[in-house]
C-alpha cells in the first residue's frame, strides 16, 4: 500500500550559490561583474585625479587648432596652417598607402616564394627555404633599418648624376635612384585624359563581365571561351585607342637634374621605400608559408581524381586545386594583411609620416594631449582591423563547406 | 637423351649472371641531378638561374665577409687597411670586435671589484686595496680612471666572463631551468629548480639584498600551503579565502582602509630583521642600466612564461558559457590584437601613470614586460582557441560523462589535446614576441638596435651599418631558429595518432 508523497520541497540554501551548478555560474558572473566594475571605477577615478593634479581635462578641441608642422609626404594638400585633424587624415592616408602597396607586393613575392619552395627543383626549393627562414627569424625592425641604410648610404648623391659623376639613371633615363629618394616620371593629366581613364575603368569592368559570361556559358554548354586572350585584348586595345584618338592627353614629366637636386618627376622618399620594401619582404615570407601549407593541404587524390576525369593539368589547378586551397589560404592571408597594416606603425624607425607620427607623435607633443591622441590612434587601428576581420568572416562564411 | 644434349651443346650456364651495375646516368649523383635539377627545359633554366643568383650573391658576400678587418679603431682606419691590402670590399668587423660587449649587455655595470682583484692585483695593491679604491677612499673621478685603465688592459673575453658573470650565470641557469620543461627525458626533480629560477634570476640580475627574493618565494609558498591546509579542513571556499588573507598579510596591508600600517605587510619587517643579522647581497643594479641583447632575452623570456597561462585562461574564457566572462575576454582579445604593439608600448610609457593611483612610480622595464605579456597573451588566446575548436565535441562530452568537473576535464582531457594541436601557432607567437622585443627601443630602452644606432652615431663608426645589423640579426636568428626547430621536434614527439 504505497502512499503517494509529494516530492521534497525545493528549499533554497545559501550554499547552493556555490555548490549547485544551476546557480554557480550566476554567482561567478556577479562576483566578476563587481570586480570589473571596481577596477573600472578605480581606473577612471585615478585618471581623473591624476589629470586634475596636472591641471588637464579630456577634450578633443585640439583637433581643430592649427597644426603648425609640415608633413613631407601628403596625398591630400596640407600646410602647416591646417588643423591637427587634417594632419591626422594625412597620416591615415599615408598609413593606408604603405599598407595597401605593401599587401600587393607581399602577396606577389609571397605566392612566388611559396610556389617555388614546393618546386621539384632542389636548388630553387633550398633558396626559397633559406629566404623564408631568414626573413621569419629576424625582427622586422632590422630589415626596415637595413633597407633604409642601404637606400641612404649606398646610393649616389644627386650631384653624382651629372656628366662624369659615376651614376646614371635607369630605364631609359626615366628613374633616378639617389640618396634623397627615388625619382620617377610623373604623369601629367591634360584635358581629355578623363575619357582615357574612363575607358580603362570600363574595360576592366568588361573583363569581369566576360569572365562571368564565359563561366555561365561553360556551365550551360560545356564550351570554353579563350578567356585569357580576350581579357588581354580588352585590357589593352580600347584604352590605347582612346589614348591616341584623344591626342595623347597623358604625358610623362621626367625627373631632371637641376642645381643640387632633381626637379620634376615624382619623388618617392627613402623612408617610404624602406618601409614598403621591408614590410613586403618580411610579410612575404609568412605568406609563402601560408601558400605552401595551403597547397599541401589539398590531398593528392584530388589531382588524381581530376586526371581520371580527363581534366587537363592547368584546368585541374584552376578548377579543382585552387578553389580548395584558397579556402585554407585566405583567412591566414588576411590576418597577415592585418599584421602588415599594424606593423606599418614601425614607420617611426625611418621617419615616415604615418598616422602614428602625425596624430600619435607630433600632435601629442605639441598639444600635450597624450590621452586623447593615443585614444584616437588606438580607435583608428581598432576600426581598421575590425573592418578587415569582418570582411574575412564574410568571406569565410561564403566559402565554408556546406555541410548538411 | 639428356646425355646427348649435354654433348651436343658446347656450353650450358649453371649459375645466373651477376646483375650488372645500372648505367652511369641512372645512379648516384648523376641520376639525382637529372631528376632534381635538369628534369626538363624549364627546370634547367630555373637551375641555371638559381646557380647564377647564388654565385652573384656569394661572390659579393664571401670576399666581404672573409676578407673582413677585425683590428681597427674606427671606420676610417678600416678603410685605410682595406686599401692597403688592395681589397675592393671588406667588412669592418672591428666594430663588432670592439663593441660586442655593449651590444650584448648595454650599459649593465661590470663587476669591477672582481676584475681588479683577479687581473689587476698589482695596481690595486698600489692604489691601496679594493676597500680603498671601491669603498670610498677614492673619489668618483679617480675610480672611473682606475677602472677604465684596467679595462683597457683586459681583453673583451675576460671582461665578458668575469665582469659580466651575473648575467652569464643567470643565462646558464636559465638553460638549466628550461631544459626539464623542454625535454621530458630529464629527471622531473629538476622542475623544482625551474620554479625557483625566477627568484634566482631576479637576485642575480637586479642584485640588492638576497632576502627580498628569498622571502617573496617563501611568502608565496606559505600562501599556497596555508590555503591548502585550510582548504583540506574547510573546503575550497575557506581555503581560497585563507590563501588570499595570508597573501594580503604578507605582501600588502589588508587594513589599509583604516590606515593601520603598523604590523602589515609582514614582509618588510622580516626582511629588515634578516638584513640586520645577515646583510648578504650583490650590488644593486637599477632597471635603466639594463640593455642590449640581455634585455631582449629578459623581456622575451618573462613575456613567454607569463603569457602562456594568461593566454590559455583567455581562450577558455572566450569559450565559456557565461556571457559576462565571454564578452570580457572577447573584447580584451580584440582590443589588444587590433592595435599595434608600438601603440601599446607608448601607452605604457606615456599613459600608464594616469591609470595608477597618484604617486605610484612604476619601473619602465616592468611596464614593458606587462604590456608585452598582455599583447602576446591575446594572440596566444586566439591560437589556443583554434586548438580548442578543433577538438571533436565528443571529447568534451566524454569528460563530462566521466563526472569530471570543469577544471579537471580541461586539465586532463581537453587542454593536453588542444595545446598539442596548437603547438606550431604557440611557438610562432613566442617567436613573434621575441622579435617584437626590439620595439622597446622606441620608448627609450636600450635594446640591441638602439645600441647599434648609438654606435653608428659615434665619430669612429659613423657610416657603418651592415656589420652591426648582420651581428644583431644573427643573434636573433639563432634564438628564433632554435625555437622553430624545437616546435617541430615537439610536434613529432607528441604525434601519438596512427598514420
Amino acid at each position: 500500500m504505497a502512499e503517494a508523497t509529494d516530492p521534497p520541497r525545493e528549499t533554497f540554501r545559501l550554499s547552493q550559490l556555490l555548490y549547485d551548478a544551476r546557480y554557480r555560474s550566476m554567482t561567478i558572473q556577479v562576483v566578476a561583474a563587481i570586480l570589473i566594475m571596481l577596477l573600472l571605477v578605480e581606473l577612471v577615478d585615478n585618471t581623473v585625479t591624476n589629470l586634475a593634479a596636472l591641471g588637464k581635462d579630456i577634450r578633443f578641441g585640439f583637433l581643430w587648432s592649427t597644426a603648425g608642422y609640415d608633413i613631407n609626404q601628403q596625398l591630400i594638400p596640407f600646410s602647416s596652417q591646417d588643423t591637427h585633424a587634417r594632419a591626422a587624415v594625412v597620416g591615415i592616408l599615408n598609413t593606408l598607402l604603405v599598407a595597401f602597396l605593401g599587401c600587393i607586393l607581399a602577396t606577389v613575392i609571397g605566392v612566388l616564394a611559396g610556389v617555388l619552395r614546393l618546386s621539384k627543383n632542389w636548388i630553387v626549393a633550398r633558396i626559397m627555404t633559406f629566404y623564408v627562414e631568414a626573413m621569419r627569424n629576424t625582427p622586422l625592425l632590422i630589415w626596415i633599418l637595413i633597407v633604409f641604410a642601404v637606400m641612404t648610404e649606398a646610393t649616389p648623391q644627386p650631384r653624382e648624376f651629372r656628366e662624369g659623376g659615376g651614376a646614371s639613371m635607369i630605364l631609359w633615363d626615366s628613374v633616378a635612384i639617389s640618396n634623397r629618394g627615388v625619382y620617377i616620371p610623373r604623369p601629367i593629366w591634360e584635358s581629355g585624359s578623363g575619357i582615357v581613364v574612363a575607358v580603362f575603368v570600363l574595360s576592366i569592368i568588361g573583363i569581369f563581365v566576360l569572365r562571368s559570361i564565359a563561366r555561365k556559358r561553360q556551365q550551360a554548354t560545356g564550351q570554353q571561351l579563350p578567356v585569357l586572350r580576350l581579357s588581354l585584348l580588352i585590357f589593352f586595345v580600347p584604352t590605347l585607342l582612346a589614348y591616341f584618338v584623344m591626342g595623347r592627353p597623358v604625358t610623362l614629366e621626367l625627373p631632371e637634374l637641376g642645381g643640387f637636386n632633381f626637379s620634376g618627376g615624382l619623388q618617392i622618399r627613402n623612408s617610404f621605400i624602406a618601409l614598403w620594401l621591408a614590410l613586403s619582404l618580411y610579410t612575404s615570407a609568412f605568406i609563402a608559408e601560408i601558400v605552401r601549407s595551403g597547397i599541401l593541404a589539398i590531398s593528392k587524390g584530388q589531382t588524381e581524381a581530376a586526371f581520371a576525369l580527363g581534366i587537363q593539368p592547368n584546368r585541374t589547378m584552376q578548377l579543382i586545386i585552387l578553389p580548395q586551397a584558397l579556402r585554407v589560404i585566405i583567412p591566414p592571408l588576411i590576418s597577415q594583411y592585418l599584421n602588415l597594416t599594424k606593423n606599418s606603425s614601425l614607420a617611426i624607425a625611418v621617419g615616415y609620416m604615418d598616422v602614428r607620427s602625425t596624430l600619435g607623435g607630433i600632435t601629442i607633443n605639441q598639444t600635450g594631449r597624450e590621452l586623447e591622441g593615443m585614444l584616437l590612434l588606438g580607435i583608428f587601428y581598432l576600426i581598421t582591423s575590425l573592418i578587415i576581420s569582418a570582411l574575412m568572416n564574410l568571406y569565410n562564411s561564403s566559402v565554408k563547406l556546406k555541410e548538411r | 637423351m639428356s646425355q646427348d644434349r649435354s654433348k651436343s651443346v658446347a656450353f650450358v650456364r649453371r649459375d645466373m649472371i651477376e646483375a650488372a651495375a645500372p648505367p652511369l646516368g641512372q645512379t648516384g649523383a648523376l641520376k639525382w641531378a637529372r631528376e632534381n635539377l635538369f628534369s626538363g627545359w624549364f627546370n634547367t633554366i630555373l637551375t641555371l638561374l638559381s646557380l647564377y643568383v647564388i654565385w652573384y650573391v656569394l661572390s659579393g658576400v664571401l670576399p666581404w665577409t672573409l676578407g673582413g678587418i677585425w683590428d681597427a679603431g674606427s671606420l676610417g682606419e678600416c678603410r685605410e687597411i682595406r686599401d692597403a691590402r688592395g681589397l675592393e670590399t671588406a667588412a669592418c668587423w672591428a666594430v663588432i670586435n670592439e663593441r660586442w660587449l655593449q651590444i650584448l649587455f648595454g650599459f649593465y655595470p661590470t663587476d669591477d671589484v672582481l676584475l681588479a682583484t683577479l687581473f689587476h692585483g698589482d695596481a690595486l695593491a698600489a692604489a691601496g686595496g679594493a676597500d680603498q679604491v671601491f669603498g670610498g677612499g677614492m673619489n668618483a673621478t679617480q675610480r672611473i680612471e682606475f677602472v677604465s685603465a684596467m679595462k683597457n688592459e683586459l681583453s673583451n673575453g675576460l671582461i665578458f666572463i668575469f665582469g659580466y658573470w651575473r648575467p652569464l650565470v643567470a643565462l646558464l641557469l636559465l638553460v638549466v631551468a628550461v631544459a626539464p620543461i623542454l625535454y621530458s627525458s630529464l629527471p622531473r626533480s629538476l622542475l623544482v629548480f625551474s620554479l625557483a629560477y625566477p627568484f634566482v634570476a631576479f637576485f642575480l640580475l637586479w642584485g640588492g639584498s638576497v632576502w627580498l627574493p628569498v622571502l617573496v618565494a617563501l611568502g608565496l609558498l606559505a600562501t599556497i600551503l596555508i590555503g591548502r591546509a585550510v582548504g583540506a579542513r574547510f573546503g575550497m571556499l575557506g581555503g581560497s579565502l585563507a590563501g588570499i588573507l595570508a597573501f594580503l598579510m604578507i605582501f600588502m596591508n589588508p587594513l589599509s582602509f583604516i590606515g593601520a600600517a603598523g604590523l602589515f605587510p609582514l614582509l618588510p619587517h622580516v626582511m629588515g630583521a634578516l638584513d640586520g643579522i645577515m646583510p648578504w647581497g650583490l650590488t644593486a643594479v637599477s632597471s635603466d642600466q639594463f640593455g642590449g641583447f640581455m634585455l631582449a632575452i629578459i623581456i622575451g623570456t618573462s613575456g613567454i612564461v607569463l603569457s602562456l597561462p594568461l593566454g590559455i585562461m583567455l581562450a577558455l574564457g572566450r569559450q565559456s558559457s557565461m556571457p559576462l566572462i565571454k564578452w570580457v575576454c572577447v573584447s580584451f582579445i580584440e582590443v589588444i590584437r587590433g592595435v599595434p604593439l608600438i601603440v601599446w608600448l607608448f601607452t605604457a610609457s606615456l599613459l600608464l601613470n594616469y591609470f595608477l593611483p597618484p604617486g605610484t612610480t612604476f619601473d619602465l622595464l616592468l611596464r614593458v614586460i606587462i604590456m608585452v605579456t598582455l599583447f602576446a597573451s591575446a594572440y596566444l588566446a586566439e591560437v589556443v582557441r583554434g586548438g580548442l575548436a578543433a577538438l571533436p565535441s565528443g571529447q568534451y562530452e566524454a569528460a563530462d560523462s566521466l563526472g569530471l568537473d570543469y577544471w579537471k576535464s580541461m586539465r586532463l582531457i581537453v587542454l593536453p589535446q588542444a595545446l598539442k594541436i596548437s603547438i606550431p601557432g604557440i611557438v610562432n607567437t613566442f617567436i613573434g614576441l621575441f622579435k617584437d622585443t626590439t620595439l622597446v627601443v622606441f620608448i627609450g630602452l636600450r635594446d640591441p638596435l638602439g645600441l647599434t644606432n648609438a654606435i653608428r652615431a659615434t665619430a669612429e663608426w659613423n657610416g657603418i651599418y651592415w656589420e652591426l645589423y648582420v651581428f644583431v640579426g644573427l643573434l636573433f636568428f639563432v634564438f628564433c631558429f632554435f625555437m622553430s626547430r624545437y616546435s617541430m621536434y615537439l610536434e613529432q614527439r607528441l604525434r601519438t595518432d596512427h598514420r
